[in-house]
């Protein structure tokens, strides 16, 4: 269990609102580039991979292939230098964690692409029900249910 | 009065810079501070105030220690140390000490004391960074031995072994100064210091915060 002093201090320096996503989404992640004096948004898109850590210290692994070489990028999710984040596609996965994405070539990299028609009224539902549909890191989503 | 207050350590967490540069800083909850006692250079010699922080369970006092307390119209205190001044203070006894002083005076830097993590009795490499012996080579169970500590009759020091030989011993809990430590934010509303890096001691231990000496 984390001290209330602590999370004190980083409530007060967390994200109005919690980034929206999943793990398996593909995701665009705007990461703010600070050029001379100049700020722009860079857009980095890839495969939510994992999720880790909890408060300030969390932090989120997207992954995507540039080159027939795959790129991995870890963003801590409430600095100020992510802009936002947009979900391009929602991923079907059965795991918190997707480090076997890593071992896969060519076609199997391709996750099932979870339809909103099946899934997505139960998804959203689910937290006052309390029926737990996927299988999800307890810890990550009662944050993101407060903060809605 | 110049910056000095007693607190307790939190823990670690981090903080973002309008950069977005990510600053690892430890938490130390910090007064508020009962000045027990006023020290000055007519009755004492020097100048110097006595503060105190977290009020002690009253099974846990002797009666001289509440004596002395209730001259300051305050009760004893767990952790009490003496902050030594360059000029009198303005504050009366039994005043309270707060962060907000680090804050009106706009302290940039801090030095920070406590009492190191205990490990225990140690041996020479984890104490002192010996090198130890080698793994192989012949070596039999001395693979983690200081090696020779003197010859015998040399140089003047006599059939003896030189004072300060660092050898196996206890490591640990010993009072450490880290010094200039960026303060990084002041929490009054929590009597919060946001310290940047490490501060000695584990979560829970006392520590003293001042003004950095030589710098800021």
């Amino acid at each position: 269990m984390r001290n209330r002093l602590i999370e004190g201090v980083e409530k007060d320096r967390m994200r109005k609102s919690a980034l929206q996503f999943d793990i398996g989404d593909t995701v665009s992640v705007g990461v703010k580039i600070i050029e001379g004096n100049k700020e722009r948004v860079q857009p980095f898109i890839g495969t939510v991979i994992a999720r880790k850590g909890g408060g300030l210290n969390e932090t989120f692994t997207v992954r995507r292939i540039v080159n027939n070489e795959g790129v991995e990028r870890t963003f801590p999710m409430q600095s100020p230098r992510i802009a936002g984040v947009e979900v391009v596609r929602h991923g079907k996965v059965r795991r918190a964690k997707l480090y076997y994405l890593r071992e896969r070539v060519g076609k199997a990299r391709k996750l099932r692409e979870r339809r909103a028609a099946a899934d997505e009224g139960v998804t959203d539902s689910a937290p006052a029900e309390g029926a737990p549909v996927r299988s999800r890191r307890p810890a990550a989503e009662p944050e993101a249910v407060a903060t809605v | 009065m110049q910056a000095a207050i007693l607190g307790k350590k939190i823990g670690m967490t981090r903080v973002f810079d309008e950069a977005g540069s990510s600053i690892p800083v430890t938490i130390v909850q910090a007064g508020p501070c009962p000045i027990l006692q006023i020290k000055t250079q007519e009755s004492d010699g020097y100048e110097a105030v006595q503060l105190g922080f977290q009020n002690a369970k009253p099974s846990r006092t002797t009666r001289a220690e509440i004596g002395h307390a209730r001259e300051a119209k305050s009760v004893p205190q767990k952790f009490v140390r003496e902050i030594r001044l360059v000029k009198p203070t303005d504050k009366q006894r039994g005043d309270m000490v707060t962060v907000e002083l680090f804050e009106e005076q706009g302290i940039k830097f801090v030095d920070v004391v406590g009492t190191s993590i205990g490990k225990g009795f140690q041996g020479v490499m984890k104490r002192h960074n010996f090198g130890g012996q080698g793994a192989s080579h012949g070596t039999e169970r001395k693979h983690r031995s200081a090696g020779g500590i003197g010859a015998g009759g040399n140089r003047g020091f006599g059939r003896c072994i030189k004072k300060g030989k660092p050898m196996p011993g206890h490591m640990g809990h010993e009072r450490v100064t880290v010094r200039n430590q960026r303060l990084v934010s002041v929490d009054k509303d929590r009597n919060l210091l946001l310290i940047k890096g490490v501060v000695p001691g584990p979560k829970g231990g006392f520590v003293m915060v001042c003004k950095a000496v030589t710098k800021g």
